[in-house]
């Protein structure tokens, strides 16, 4: 069984909503993706299967529109708005994103269907919130992350350097979460009342309290983070703490041992290398692993020793990390305790031995291509009612018959 | 009607990637009672001894990190070393519908509470895990927090530009986004057990959640063999899903201020164009995305000579009216005390806390009709709801309460 079994869920296509629809989508929810009859523009961006474009062919539609069902209908015609009408009537949730106003005009906005509808929950995603006096102004991911906060946080201790919009819409993501997220409150209060609800999901709020420091910094005590180099934006200036390792690829050498414990493995480490010549500080390594307890960060103006053991341990973290490829830091660092990670691109998290031990990558089967492929995996791991990506992403109409067909009224167009 | 006003949590969640999760439920009125070790004074959580502060106090219950992330929630301490800490714990687990924590791998469990031991108390039980690497894997004994997740899950080199290191996200954005997967992992299973009774375990590992949010550049890789690691990329303020130019943060009038534009389509270009009414816009080479992706530097060099002479938010209105996404780079005071949007919004609301006093939070980015969110109390100061706990929950008398608090239990 399905943790979401049963539940049908009409998604009106968008890239702004279609993680939202995919995460009920791979827990088990039936997820009807419904796109105008030539196509979601999402089935033109790029990449493509084998660099060809193509309506079939779009990674990013394949990605994105997992384990859904799609039809197609043309919300301007009244034949097909009936029976979008029609298959309402059968949803438990549905998810839009259009320009606000559109679905009004249509007579398919929440106020209008939530009379024949009471148990119906409508979720609508937006670049300011359907009430905004600014609810039509344009809005990609870019433009959500910068007037939302992440930006400001984002780039290069040069400031001369632009900030950095992060990549891969996560712009969109955090809107999707929350609607996700507000999507199963609304079903858990619809257990006990019965009765559905709108809920409104803005983009630019969602990024605006999704920046952790950068707003609490601000709202505590009025204080600005400015962004550095691959570390946290701060008030205040700090270390770096990203370094390239003899193979050119970088670490993150996360917050610097404080522990005793970590002073004598470091120092060992070091030993091991044979590096400790190449390090005149290890001295101090020695005397911090044999205090009682951890050094205090908070004494380091004031007590010249703990400002060198501690300056030890980043030069030796540091050294290591220049001598070794940075894979071997990373695990060789872990392994004795101490939480640094490597900064892997992406597509290296799918030859990763402990990626691979978990089943992170999952083989969906493309039967009209006789191909499989391998797809990015379950963001959790439900243990009763298993993570799932029940088949690839619909290809243009091609539940019409199964959907459609099941719906009362005129002949069903469409294969 | 409080969405969530029958359910409660036994929540050992902390820092921003577990505390997080359970803010959320508790704005809509999940029963959430943390619990924090009263021997060394609520040091599984290192925000609580971390700022920012509203003042000069300094101190366990004065963190505002900390209340920003624990707001609406109960908290109680409970020592798990000793018998009598492990009883009540049981006590208190058999009248939760959830136990949730984000320890490193296997720390309940050497408390005596993994899932086996959970489900004996309570057999519907939801019980979610969150750390770094799940609770199973070569890594599982390995140690993060959010900048460390980012690194290996690939969002920290798929921010950077062309030519730089990784720039990474300058905020602990898994820590968010795990607490929101996690979030959506407790309400899922909760939906699940309200259908069947079943409880279960869900095994959260924040890397794999991140992973998950590079679909397309991971499919170009298992599909085509094109790695994100190659000359010129990433180059994440330029759009690759899909193709789009001009797209970028450009220079605007002052110090370190700046504008986002972008250009989706044709259209859009034509809308610029119009707008502008400079000769480059005119130049038979931008007329085209194709041609404007071929000679994208020079497209951005004049944008940027164009942006840096305007005010970024006159400009961005301007741009706006004509039909463009365009947005400031915007700084926290402008986003925070100056936005009409986040006003109207309410999207700061102000809590009282039993020390610190009033005090502004995040508020949620989401309206719901019927069942909408509230914050108005500040998160727990150490203890604080111990007596209620205890005594109203789980039915000890004041005496009672008094010597578990002498024997250094609670």
């Amino acid at each position: 069984m399905t943790a979401l079994e049963g539940l049908r869920v009409i998604e009106l296509s968008s890239e702004r909503g279609a993680l939202a629809g995919k995460l009920l989508a791979d827990m088990g929810a039936e997820v009807v993706v419904v796109e105008p009859p030539d196509g979601d523009r999402m089935r033109s961006y790029e990449p493509f299967l084998r660099d060809e474009p193509g309506p079939e062919r779009s990674l990013y539609w394949w990605h994105y529109n997992t384990s859904k069902l799609g039809v197609t209908l043309d919300l301007e015609a009244e034949e097909d708005r009936k029976r979008f009408g029609q298959l309402l009537e059968t949803a438990d949730i549905v998810i839009e994103s259009e320009e606000p106003g559109r679905l009004a005009s249509l007579g398919l906005d929440y106020p209008t269907l939530r009379a024949a509808a009471t148990r119906l929950i409508y979720v609508s995603i937006t670049p300011f919130g359907i009430n905004s006096p600014a609810a039509n102004e344009s809005a990609t991911d870019l433009t959500v992350l910068a007037g939302g906060g992440p930006v400001w946080n984002c780039g290069y201790d040069d400031h001369s350097i632009p900030p950095v919009r992060g990549g891969g819409n996560q712009g969109y993501h955090t809107a999707c979460h929350f609607a996700v997220m507000s999507t199963l409150v609304a079903l858990l209060a619809r257990e006990q009342s019965g009765r559905g609800q709108h809920i409104d999901v803005s983009m630019h709020a969602a990024a605006n309290v999704t920046t952790e420091a950068g707003s609490y910094e601000w709202l505590v005590a009025g204080t600005t983070v400015q962004r550095l180099t691959g570390r946290h934006a701060s008030p205040y200036p700090t270390m770096p703490s990203q370094i390239a390792c003899a193979d050119g690829r970088h670490v993150n050498t996360g917050v610097p041992p404080t522990r005793p414990e970590e002073f004598r493995r470091l120092h060992e480490w070091l030993v091991e290398l044979d590096l400790l010549d190449q390090l005149p500080e290890a001295v101090f390594l020695e005397t911090g692993a044999q205090r009682d307890q951890r050094i205090e960060l908070s004494r380091i103006a004031e007590d010249p020793e703990v400002q060198a053991i501690f300056g030890a341990g980043r030069e030796a973290m540091n050294l290591i990390a220049g001598k070794l490829d940075a894979y071997a830091f990373f695990v060789g660092a872990q392994e004795r305790g101490m939480p640094v990670g490597i900064v892997y691109a992406p597509e290296e998290v799918m030859q990763d031995p402990h990626f691979a031990e978990r089943g992170f990558a999952v083989p969906v089967e493309h039967p009209e291509l006789g191909e499989t492929f391998n797809y990015p995996g379950a963001p959790y791991v439900f243990h009763g009612t298993p993570w799932k990506l029940s088949r690839r992403a619909p290809q243009l109409g091609e539940h019409n018959q199964k959907i459609l067909g099941r719906l009362e009224g005129p002949t069903k167009k469409g294969s | 009607m409080k969405a969530l006003g029958n359910i409660r949590i036994c929540d050992f969640t902390g820092q921003l990637a577990g505390a997080g999760s359970t803010r959320f439920l508790a704005a809509f009125g999940a029963q959430v009672i943390r619990i924090e070790d009263p021997v060394d004074e609520g040091r599984w959580d290192i925000l609580r001894n971390m700022g920012p502060f509203v003042d000069e106090r300094r101190g366990a219950d004065l963190s505002g990190s900390f209340n920003n992330h624990n707001v609406e929630k109960l908290g109680i301490t409970l020592n798990l070393r000793s018998p009598r800490g492990r009883e009540l714990l049981a006590q208190l687990v058999a009248i939760s519908d959830v136990v949730s924590e984000n320890f490193a791998y296997g720390v309940l469990a050497r408390m005596g509470f993994d899932y086996a031991k959970l489900r004996s108390i309570r057999e519907d039980v939801v019980y979610v895990s969150n750390c770094g690497f799940g609770h199973s894997g070569p890594y599982a004994g390995f140690k993060t927090w959010g900048p460390i997740v980012q690194a290996i899950c690939g969002l920290t080199f798929s921010s950077g530009l062309r030519d730089q290191p990784p720039a990474g996200w300058g905020y602990s954005y898994m820590d968010h986004t795990g607490a929101y997967y996690m979030a959506i992992a407790i309400l899922m299973a909760l939906y699940h057990r309200s259908r069947t009774g079943e409880g279960q375990w869900v095994d959260m590992s924040c890397t794999e959640a991140g992973a998950s949010l590079n679909g397309p550049p991971l499919l170009d890789y298992t599909v085509n063999g094109r790695r994100l690691r190659r000359k010129g990329m990433p180059d994440s303020n330029r759009s690759q899903h899909p193709r789009m130019a001009p797209h970028g943060i450009y220079p605007a009038r002052g110090d370190d201020e700046w504008i986002a534009i972008a250009c989706r389509d044709d259209a859009d270009w034509q809308r610029l164009a119009d707008t502008v009414a400079e000769p480059w816009a005119r130049e038979s080479r931008f007329a085209t995305l194709d041609g404007r992706i071929q000679h994208e530097d020079a497209l951005d060099e004049n944008v940027a000579s164009l942006s840096v002479a305007h005010d970024k938010f006159a400009l961005a209105a301007r741009l706006q009216r004509a039909g463009l996404p365009a947005a400031p780079v915007q700084q926290p005071r402008e986003r925070i005390d100056e936005d009409e949007h986040n006003r109207a919004w309410g999207l700061w609301p102000t809590v009282v806390h039993e020390k610190i006093g009033k005090v502004r939070v995040d508020g949620l980015p989401v309206q719901l009709s019927e069942t909408n969110w509230e914050l108005s109390r500040g998160a727990a100061c150490l203890g604080q709801h111990n007596d209620f706990v205890y005594g109203e929950l789980l039915g000890l008398d004041a005496d009672e309460i008094d010597s578990l608090r002498a024997e250094g239990v609670i």
